[in-house]
């Protein structure tokens, strides 16, 4: 049963993450990648809000795998980050990377705090 | 990466990603980490994926372009959705709000660190495999 959500959380988070991507670049048209940020900050934001309501509100534990794990596992992704900060450093500006690898550091956990906090209310 | 949703590629990704997903999760349930310490299995996947992702992606767009199916199966579908920024960015904040706050920041930093390094590696690799001829 768990695994049958885990599958269909994978389904749903996956390609929600490529169109949010493609949506965001197509919008910014910058070199810089700002849609794998967004879903990277969003996510994390989701899943210290599911994290926070497990914590302070009793929320059960299987829908909170599936949703977390699951769907804002599948949403988020290190893989692509790491290899965009890359590509950006051969290709465009290694300073910009840093700058993008800093901002990865701070912004998604700062949301991932955010979520917790306000699912403590 | 590509700009229009078709079908057939959405559908590649889903796939992709629900294997990835459950991938993920099955290492968690492998590596067993006590609460309050190094979050191995959430390492170990990020670290190998963005080596893989390195290693393919390089495959893909520099030896056998376009390769838009694989591209989207096994980069933006698996390695996408086997990797994972959500549970490090909560697993840091977890370790910091329960008092592990140089465990909490030390494991983000290394996470990053290495698995920038790692998917560098990839590439690197990939690139040493001569381009077909053609």
């Amino acid at each position: 049963m768990l695994i049958l959500g885990l599958v269909v959380a994978g389904v749903i988070g996956a390609p929600t993450r490529y169109l949010v991507d493609s949506y965001v670049i197509a919008r910014t048209q910058s070199r810089l990648p700002f849609g794998t940020f967004v879903v990277n900050v969003s996510g994390s934001f989701i899943l210290g809000g599911l994290t926070g309501l497990v914590l302070y509100h009793a929320f059960p534990a299987t829908p909170k795998t599936i949703l977390g794990t699951g769907f804002c596992g599948a949403y988020t992704t290190f893989s692509t980050f790491a290899y965009e900060s890359v590509r950006l450093a051969e290709d465009h500006s290694p300073a910009a990377a840093v700058r993008v690898v800093l901002a990865s550091l701070i912004v998604p956990a700062a949301a991932a705090a955010a979520g917790l906090a306000l699912a403590s209310f | 990466m590509a700009r229009r949703a078709e079908p057939g590629v959405l559908a590649l990704i889903a796939i992709g990603g629900a294997l990835g997903t459950v991938s993920r999760y099955e290492v968690g349930q492998v590596i067993h980490v006590a609460k309050d310490t190094f979050p191995w299995p959430t390492f170990v996947v990020n670290v190998s994926g963005a080596f893989a992702l390195g290693l393919f992606l390089t495959f893909a767009i520099e030896r056998f372009p376009p390769a838009r199916d694989a591209r989207a199966f096994v980069a933006i579908g698996f390695l996408g959705s086997f990797t994972t920024f959500s549970t490090l960015a909560v697993e840091t904040v977890t370790l910091v709000k329960d008092g592990h706050a140089p465990l909490g920041i030390g494991y983000l930093l290394i996470s990053v660190t290495v698995g920038v390094a790692c998917c560098a590696l990839g590439i690197r690799l990939a690139r040493l495999v001569p381009r077909r001829a053609c």
